[in-house]
């Protein structure tokens, strides 16, 4: 507890007259950070929830390591793969490159993020908020492993001042920070967001992985699809995550996990996950059916992002709806328009981010109906 | 008559800063939002509309006395249109090139709810002299936020002024690249948002009541 000593033994330097009393906010963000927050109620009866939101926070967070680790090795595998040097790699070479590669994004995503917080709540002389805790894993999850940092900051510091700061904060943003940051960088630099060049790492770093040649390219399953070229993926690599793509949303048995785990405790909405998967469904029947689209309806549910927003983002539970049967209609219209969007739309072979910010949009209006018919109906029971 | 009594001249500095039509007023954010994405069309839009607010504003200051008020807009429309076709005309004989990028929105000042607002609420009230005075003031303030608008947008989603380059062809080599989404009105409306941000937290009090 020798931490815990420390903690106390400097807490008399940002109580009111210290000086560092101006940096109460970091100190506080840092002490229930690590330990539970020792401040109850003088007055009074209330209830806690013995699990407040910095403790879901790291319960979300610890559900996406999976994904993560399996995206590291990803990573090198992808990098060996293209150098047809798979042959030689060995697990801990491809999974250390992947590490070495993915450390920078993480790192700068941490930092840029959690200042712009620390900085914000010491302007407005508010608490710090550990809402930054999830987003600042899930962008580097959601982003090809080659996006250059300086554009990764823009669209970090971009997410979180326009989706969150400006709305007031955690817990009161429209639209998820991670995909807002995501969405910023697809729209601005497209060129480093879509396309066959960017799904790769192509340096060598610290000796491990191999360097690629500049042009070299690898389209996606998706954007195979959607330039009309037959995609040779088995459904085996897809579903283990073998397959070029965001460093997080590839590996289906991973995302799995992590939902195994963000169900288990309870922290994300079974209904809002099943949904999704149901209007994937749904619109992948429709479409195979008629069509429209050249893979099975169940591939489209485990390529691209699917998976990984339907576990982890659309059930973020302060930009899905608040109604329990609304979430039933939340995520089907997610799950449906994110396969309309990858089917109909051939600029955009993901959709999966822009149906999760457009459910996001829809969100309040329907909490508003499910709540209204409520009413209207309890009205009616009443007569 | 004093022309540049304390009077007039708040008429004409009010709009810039405390009674801005797009800060404060928040009119004529469509047209502001479409034709922002480079900065020449934008001072162009922008001197457009000052004319056009400032002489629709003397016309019917003018003839205020005379109009019978159950047909005001009617009249206060035909002045506008007609000075925006003249406008419009020159700018095709003149600047083609802009008038084909700024399109409907030449027309479409016609429209502009800030030349609608100032017909209504000042020249339907006022004096030639103070009339034309609100209407460069009003037009001039417009032109003001769209020149911010368009230079921030070109600069970043092109990296170009006026057509010319500012940002240097060793700042691509390093790895620079322009933001597509300047390019998108969805950017002017955030732009907007943080012009009108910083105005009212450093410029504009509102009434605490």
């Amino acid at each position: 507890m020798s931490l815990r000593n420390y903690l106390d033994k400097i807490r008399p330097n940002f109580e009111k007259g210290g000086k560092l009393h101006a940096f109460k906010s970091v100190y506080d963000g840092f002490d229930t950070f690590l330990y539970v927050p020792n401040e109850t109620s003088k007055s009074g009866t209330s209830i806690h929830d013995a699990i407040d939101s910095k403790r879901i926070m790291s319960m979300v967070v610890i559900a996406l390591l999976p994904a993560m680790l399996f995206g590291m090795y990803n990573i090198g595998y992808q990098n060996a793969l293209a150098a047809g040097k798979l042959a030689d790699a060995t697990f801990w070479g491809m999974f250390l490159y992947g590490f070495f590669a993915l450390l920078p994004n993480i790192l700068v995503s941490y930092i840029v993020g959690l200042g712009i917080e620390f900085a914000w709540a010491q302007w407005k002389g508010e608490e710090i908020q550990e809402g930054y805790l999830v987003s600042g894993i899930l962008i580097p999850l959601i982003i090809p492993v080659t996006t250059p940092l300086w554009i990764l900051v823009l669209a970090i510091a971009f997410a979180v001042i326009f989706t969150k700061e400006i709305f007031g904060g955690t817990g009161m943003n429209i639209f998820n920070v991670a995909l807002a940051a995501r969405a910023f960088l697809f729209f601005s630099y497209p060129a480093k967001m879509t396309g066959d060049a960017i799904w790769v790492a192509k340096d060598s770093l610290f000796g491990l992985g191999y360097t690629l040649p500049d042009g070299f390219t690898m389209a996606t399953p998706l954007g195979e699809i959607a330039q009309g070229v037959q995609v040779n993926n088995s459904l085996n690599d897809m579903i283990i995550g073998l397959i070029p793509g965001s460093v997080g949303e590839t590996s289906v048995i991973a995302i799995t996990i992590g939902a195994a785990i963000l169900l288990w405790t309870n922290i994300a909405s079974w209904r809002t996950m099943l949904s999704v998967f149901l209007g994937g469904t749904v619109m992948g029947l429709l479409f195979q059916s008629t069509g429209a689209t050249s893979i099975q309806w169940y591939e489209h549910l485990v390529l691209g992002g699917f998976c990984f927003g339907a576990v982890f983002m659309a059930t973020d539970p302060v930009t899905s709806a608040r109604t329990e049967t609304g979430k039933w209609f939340f995520g089907f219209f997610i799950g449906a328009m994110a396969i309309i969007i990858r089917v109909l739309n051939p600029g955009y072979p993901e959709g999966m981010m822009l149906a999760i910010l457009f459910g996001n949009m829809f969100a309040p209006l329907i909490d508003y109906c499910v709540v209204q018919s409520n009413i209207s109906k309890r009205a009616k029971r009443a007569k | 008559m004093d022309l540049f009594s304390k009077q007039n001249r708040e008429v004409f500095s009010n709009p810039l800063n405390l009674d801005n039509p797009i800060m404060v007023q928040v009119l004529g954010i469509c047209s502001a939002l479409a034709v922002t994405s480079q900065l020449k069309p934008a001072i162009v839009m922008g001197l457009a509309v000052t004319i056009i607010t400032a002489f629709s504003n003397v016309i019917i200051s003018l003839i205020r006395n005379t109009i019978p008020n159950r047909i005001r807009i009617i009249v206060q429309l035909v002045v506008v249109a007609a000075l925006v076709t003249i406008v419009s005309q020159i700018l095709k004989a003149v600047a083609y090139d802009v008038s084909v990028q700024l399109s409907v929105y030449v027309g479409l000042i016609i429209t502009n709810c800030i030349l609608m607002g100032r017909l209504e609420a000042f020249a339907m009230t006022n004096k030639p002299w103070p009339s034309f005075l609100d209407g460069v003031g009003n037009g001039l303030a417009y032109a003001m936020i769209l020149v911010i608008v368009g230079a921030f947008r070109e600069l970043f989603g092109r990296g170009s002024l006026l057509g010319f380059k500012i940002i240097p062809q060793s700042f691509y080599d390093a790895g620079y690249m322009d933001n597509g989404m300047m390019a998108m009105p969805a950017m002017a409306l955030i732009l907007l948002g943080c012009v009108i941000w910083i105005h009212r937290a450093y410029f504009y009090k509102e009434d605490k009541k």
